[in-house]
């Protein structure tokens, strides 16, 4: 398809015929041949598996059985009457609430502490962004041991300002905060990257004639920078809730030993997507319920973004002027 | 800068502090790596360096359970695979939604863009059926073939296409005679360059760092990924953690070092992205 350089005399005003066709066949068609290896395996392996997790959904599908007869929605019923199920998904939200927002406050703070004017500016950046590049499951087993029961350094630090020692994987509350600790420990960084992107653009001249009306840093920062933060909060929130809902790696490498996908003895953190797991691989091989696991979590997904969106739209009086997104 | 940009010390400890805690994890890690697994159960915890650091990796390398050279192995030949794959098509793709007309190019861009919202790891059950179909179970290519694109590769190269390359450039070009194909090699591709090598580079650790997806798919404990290794070691060797933490290490070491060498790039790449997505 590629046209010959010299393919036009240049004495000759038009283009011969057939060169001329190619041409245009070239500038008809190309930006469609070089669009179609995304949409083609995105097709194939993107959408295809999620529409298709829904048939799966409604039928007795397992890995032995010969044949996979539709049962309608009973997968969805007996799903809703698991216990295990509700206890999953109250962990799921419970790791979801108590490491989200933390992270997001925290990444805020960092963002207003990295856009000033700072020495080795890069330096600070590269420091509060590497837990990021770092292999989620490396630091899930590094993160394991650091609560460790025995021997774990955070008792050992709890035991130096005399308090009792906490059963880290065992205790259900404890073992969401451990792992809301490596989930922030890895995001907040990145997060205020992406804040201090947006506090840069704020116009300078805003702050220098509210501290001329004799507004202090504090006010400065929770009625300019903070509603005019507003997208960019309301796009890592959203962000925050897409993985967070997922949250896989982390909880299941927190815990070893003898079947680790139940998240503990007593699933003390066992989220939805190792629910999910657990059902539709081994041991259970379950593919028709646990791909109602897989649906209704992504319901969830789409009705927590939802009301992220909404509550943070409502937060911090009207609507800031939005940043301007050129795409 | 104005006065009111100043960083005072207090600044300064914050910041302290917040790096300590981001790098603390990963230098204790080096910490236990290069220990005797006594190193676990000291209190206080050792902070520094200890002389073991050989003999656990030649007890790692030997570990009949973990394949750990097997799983370093795989994990370089699939992150390289799609990274260059992800590059390629993301800058073609890239190119042809920022310099190219035609029809449906908007609607066609906003199906990419939602595609990066779409958790596709719910799919995870049906991708697991058709490669069993496929045969490729507990092989690469079931780790390989479903990451060539990203959604997040395109929407990131038309970006940047549509400012690095002048229409004038290209419209040039073409009246010389140059097919767009041509014009994606010789204008596109060198300008888009430094977009390339971020992308490639995020790629590959995202890639090289993928649990989930491996974890369902590569049930051949004598086939997986490093970190499937990194797995089969932190559930069966948890009396060993010196070992273990000489696997993490060396899963960690290679992103350490992209990170040591182009963060300033990586961190570029972030920033832009945010203020452009």
């Amino acid at each position: 398809m590629t046209v010959q350089l010299d393919a036009r005399p240049p004495v000759v005003p038009a283009p011969p015929r057939s060169s001329g066709r190619l041409s245009r066949l070239d500038t008809r068609l190309s930006p469609y041949l070089y669009i179609a290896p995304f949409f083609l395996l995105f097709a194939v392996f993107g959408v295809y598996p999620l529409a298709y997790t829904f048939w799966v959904s409604l039928h007795d599908w397992d890995l032995l059985g010969a044949d996979h007869p539709f049962v309608g929605a009973e997968n969805y019923t007996r799903l809703l009457a698991d216990p295990d199920f509700w206890h999953a998904l109250v962990n799921t939200l419970g790791i979801f609430v108590i490491s989200t927002v933390p992270q997001l406050l925290a990444a805020l703070w960092l963002a207003n502490l990295l856009n000033r004017g700072l020495r080795a500016r890069t330096g600070w950046r590269m420091a509060v962004l590497v837990p990021n590049v770092t292999s989620t499951a490396a630091v899930a087993i590094v993160f394991g041991v650091i609560f460790g029961r025995e021997f774990g350094m955070i008792n050992w630090l709890l035991d130096l300002v005399g308090l009792d020692a906490i059963g880290w994987k065992s205790n259900r509350f404890a073992s969401w905060v451990a792992i809301s600790a490596m989930v922030d420990w890895r995001w907040t960084g990145y997060n205020a990257l992406i804040l201090l992107a947006a506090m840069q653009a704020i116009p300078r001249d805003l702050y220098e004639s509210a501290s001329i009306d004799g507004a202090n840093r504090a006010r400065q920062f929770w009625s300019i920078t903070v509603p005019l933060l507003k997208p960019t909060i309301i796009f890592c929130a959203i962000i925050a809730t897409i993985g967070g809902l997922q949250l896989f790696t982390e909880p299941r490498l927190f815990h070893s030993g003898t079947n680790p996908i139940r998240g503990g003895p007593m699933r003390e953190s066992q989220t939805l997507t190792m629910y999910m797991f657990e059902n539709a691989f081994a041991p259970h091989y379950n593919f028709g319920y646990g791909s109602a696991v897989a649906w209704l979590l992504f319901a969830l997904i789409a009705i927590v973004a939802a009301v992220n969106v909404l509550i943070l739209r409502r937060l911090g009086g009207g609507a800031g002027p939005r940043k301007e997104t050129t795409p | 800068m104005s006065r009111l940009w100043r960083a005072s010390p207090l600044t300064y400890l914050a910041l302290i502090v917040a790096a300590g805690l981001s790098v603390f994890p990963i230098w204790w890690m080096f910490v236990v790596a290069s220990r005797t697994s006594d190193a676990m159960g000291q209190l206080p915890p050792p902070m520094t360096p200890g002389g073991n650091l050989g003999a656990n990796i030649a007890r790692l390398f030997d570990n009949t359970d973990a394949y750990f050279l097997t799983g370093l192995i795989n994990s370089a030949i699939v992150a390289s695979t799609v990274t260059v794959s992800v590059v390629f098509f993301s800058s073609l793709a890239g190119f042809a939604f920022a310099k190219l007309r035609f029809r449906g190019r908007n609607a066609l861009l906003l199906v990419i863009i939602a595609t990066m919202m779409v958790p596709t790891q719910l799919g995870v059950i049906p991708l697991y059926l058709l490669m069993t179909r496929l045969e490729w179970n507990d092989r690469l290519p079931a780790v390989i073939v479903p990451a060539l694109v990203t959604g997040f590769g395109v929407f990131m190269m038309r970006q940047y296409a549509g400012q690095a390359v002048s229409d004038e450039l290209i419209e040039a070009a073409r009246m010389d005679g140059c097919g767009t194909a041509r014009i994606w090699w010789h204008v596109v591709l060198p300008a888009l360059r430094p977009a390339a090598a971020v992308l490639g580079l995020l790629t590959f650790m995202t890639t090289w760092n993928d649990f989930l997806w491996p974890y369902a798919v590569l049930n051949d404990p004598a086939n997986p990924t490093v970190q499937l290794s990194l797995r089969a070691l932190s559930d069966g060797y948890y009396q060993d953690m010196s070992q273990v933490f000489t696997g993490t290490a060396i899963v960690t070491l290679p992103l350490l070092l992209v990170f040591v060498l182009f963060g300033r790039q990586i961190i570029g790449g972030i920033m832009e992205g945010a203020v452009k997505a």
